[in-house]
């Protein structure tokens, strides 16, 4: 055992290999252990650290599992009505140019009751970033199906799975988005290794660089597991996300300084 | 006071009013009777004169919420609709309120319920004074009955909105919102610096500053104890309102034995059913709420050891009668005319009714 590394070596400064930014709060996530909201949270403020945005920065944070975010995420921000984020981000970013503003939303948030400020402030080319984490389900409220919820796939409303010709088709907005001109950047991304966290760490980054250049509105989509509702541990909804999610939501960048990206 | 005179619609007298009150942003969505406001507004420019945001929301839903945003950064911020757009709104006020987030709403009134009709009506009274969307909560409602007071509540609704941190309403109805008059324009104000706001509103989201913590706009409280507390504060509130922003009107009562109640474009037609009524012998008075919530309580419970009666008249079934009634706590008799579907009830027709259904009947 004379290799096992002393809890005094461990908290020696000297050794330290990462620190959690200052931007995310001491308080305890609510989020279930496995779920990625806490490592998107985490890149999101890290980013904001790291380009010294905590001061101009104003986020918004939806109606979900995520309504919490202002808890965690040590800056300004506004709790906004279910769906309606990119409405308060619109006022906030028209009223405060020079500030950064972001919102943070889940699927049924943004692709379902709040279609309608997505698609409008998106046309309208607002000079603000969304972070859309889609996990297929409404986490917060037990489980239920979600827009984006795939064929086939069961929910506490979809309990033998979902079938279009009765409750429609899943939606793929992050692509209907890409499509309208006021969008500069859209990307879609995950949080499941190493390797899809520094990559989407990198798209935050790209965003918010883009916003600060007025280029419109810049999207960043995070496909992420919900373990819990969909009644999986951690390590099996990842597996089922990249076996089921990823085919359907393919990674990677759908549009890029305005253009969309040839596949 | 400035001395410029102009001849104005309602509302475009509120659009003005709104640039001059120096108003940071305005957010709406077109319905009749009310598409002047922001047609004025998109025209004069105001992103020159004063550098105030106008913009047209895809919905009334949008155009509430972008004033949450707004006002969470202590921006002045305003909308305007008609009771239907209202209706929809009413989601977002309730955040508002529960948020502690000023702003000015103007409702222009038309009949309902539905898609009703675009022609002038008083029958949101319910949904503005009694909170209108969920939980528990009010806004204080202004009710201009001629355009220079559509201009003159729009800086009184702010400075009511930013003292209490609440939204106000301002209900006007389609005859007010439409009709010109002669306007009293009031000196420009600048709009408020991002210092001044910070000092001003030390709650506002204008960015987490290392000399303190960082500022939430949340009217959510998982907690039901921290959510009760949040709400006896809020009441408390409401009843300072109740006790401190009280304001009516009282014209020809002194020696009055009978008494129209009546708000808006009601009052002035009750106005002229007073001068036909006392022409006749028949001393008719009226009382003017201006608030119509505070509902003014008080001074008519005081008026009641002289008169006879009291006639409310409002465009509508009878919604504010209820308001009366409690305010006199029946010690006169209490009756209600109104016109609905649109229609402005002539001053004969009140006189009449007072004078045969009232008094003789």
């Amino acid at each position: 055992m004379a290799d096992t590394i002393t809890k005094a070596e461990i908290i020696n400064p000297e050794n330290l290999v990462y620190k959690k930014t200052s931007l995310m709060t001491n308080n305890v996530l609510s989020y279930c252990p496995g779920c990625g909201h806490g490592t998107a949270h985490r890149i999101i403020m890290e980013v904001i650290d790291e380009m010294g945005l905590q001061e101009k920065t104003i986020g918004v944070a939806p109606v979900g599992c995520s309504v919490l975010a202002y808890d965690f995420m040590n800056i300004d921000m506004q709790q906004a009505a279910h769906g309606r984020a990119p409405a308060l981000a619109t006022a906030i970013k028209r009223l405060h140019p020079e500030k950064t503003v972001f919102t943070y939303q889940g699927d049924g948030d943004l692709a379902a009751i709040g279609t309608a400020e997505t698609i409008h402030a998106a046309n309208r080319g607002e000079n603000f970033t969304i972070f859309f984490i889609n996990n297929g389900i409404y986490g917060m409220t037990g489980g239920q199906m979600a827009p984006t919820t795939l064929e086939g796939m069961k929910s506490s409303t979809t309990p033998y799975g979902r079938e279009w010709q009765r409750m429609g088709h899943p939606l793929k907005i992050t692509e209907l988005i890409a499509q309208l001109p006021g969008t500069y950047y859209v990307t879609r991304q995950s949080v499941h290794t190493p390797a899809s966290v520094r990559k989407t760490k990198k798209a935050v980054r790209t965003a918010i660089e883009l916003q600060q250049q007025n280029r419109g509105l810049t999207f960043v989509e995070i496909v992420s597991n919900c373990n819990s509702g969909w009644k999986m541990t951690p390590v099996q909804a990842n597996q089922w996300m990249v076996d089921n999610m990823f085919p359907f939501y393919p990674m990677g960048d759908i549009k890029v300084d305005g253009e969309l990206v040839k596949k | 006071m400035g001395k410029e005179l102009k001849l104005m619609k309602g509302n475009e007298a509120f659009a003005e009013a709104a640039i001059r009150a120096g108003v940071d942003g305005y957010f709406g969505y077109p319905i009749t009777p009310q598409s002047e406001v922001m047609e004025y507004l998109t025209a004069e420019k105001p992103h020159e004169r004063t550098g105030m945001v106008v913009l047209q929301a895809e919905s009334e839903v949008a155009s509430i919420n972008m004033l949450y945003g707004g006002a969470a950064c202590g921006k002045k911020v305003m909308t305007s609709s008609s009771s239907p757009g209202i209706s929809l709104m009413q989601e977002g006020i309730s955040y508002m309120a529960g948020a502690e987030l000023p702003c000015v709403i103007l409702n222009v009134v038309r009949g309902g319920p539905g898609l009703g009709t675009i022609q002038p009506s008083q029958a949101d009274y319910f949904q503005s004074t009694k909170g209108g969307g969920h939980g528990d909560y009010h806004t204080i409602v202004l009710a201009p009955s001629s355009v220079q007071e559509m201009y003159d509540y729009v800086e009184l609704g702010y400075e009511l909105a930013f003292k209490y941190r609440t939204p106000v309403m301002v209900q006007s109805d389609g005859a007010i919102g439409q009709m010109m008059e002669k306007v009293q324009i009031g000196d420009q104000k600048t709009r408020l610096t991002e210092k001044e706001i910070i000092r001003n509103c030390p709650w506002a989201t204008t960015g987490k500053t290392p000399n303190r913590e960082r500022n939430i706009i949340t009217s959510l409280n998982l907690d039901s104890l921290v959510q009760e507390k949040h709400n006896i504060k809020l009441q408390k509130k409401y009843r300072e309102i109740e006790a401190g922003e009280i304001r009516f009107e009282k014209i020809q009562c002194d020696d009055a034995e009978y008494l129209f109640v009546a708000y808006g474009t009601s009052a002035r037609i009750c106005l002229k059913s007073i001068q036909i009524l006392r022409a006749k012998g028949i001393k008719a008075g009226l009382f003017r709420p201006i608030t119509l919530y505070p509902f003014p309580k008080e001074p008519l419970y005081k008026m009641v050891k002289n008169i006879k009666g009291i006639l409310s008249v409002e465009m509508s079934a009878g919604q504010i009668i209820e308001d009366i009634k409690l305010a006199v706590e029946c010690k006169v008799p209490v009756y209600h005319y109104g016109r609905m579907g649109g229609i402005i009830p002539s001053p004969t027709e009140v006189a009449d009714f007072l004078e045969h259904q009232f008094i003789k009947g």
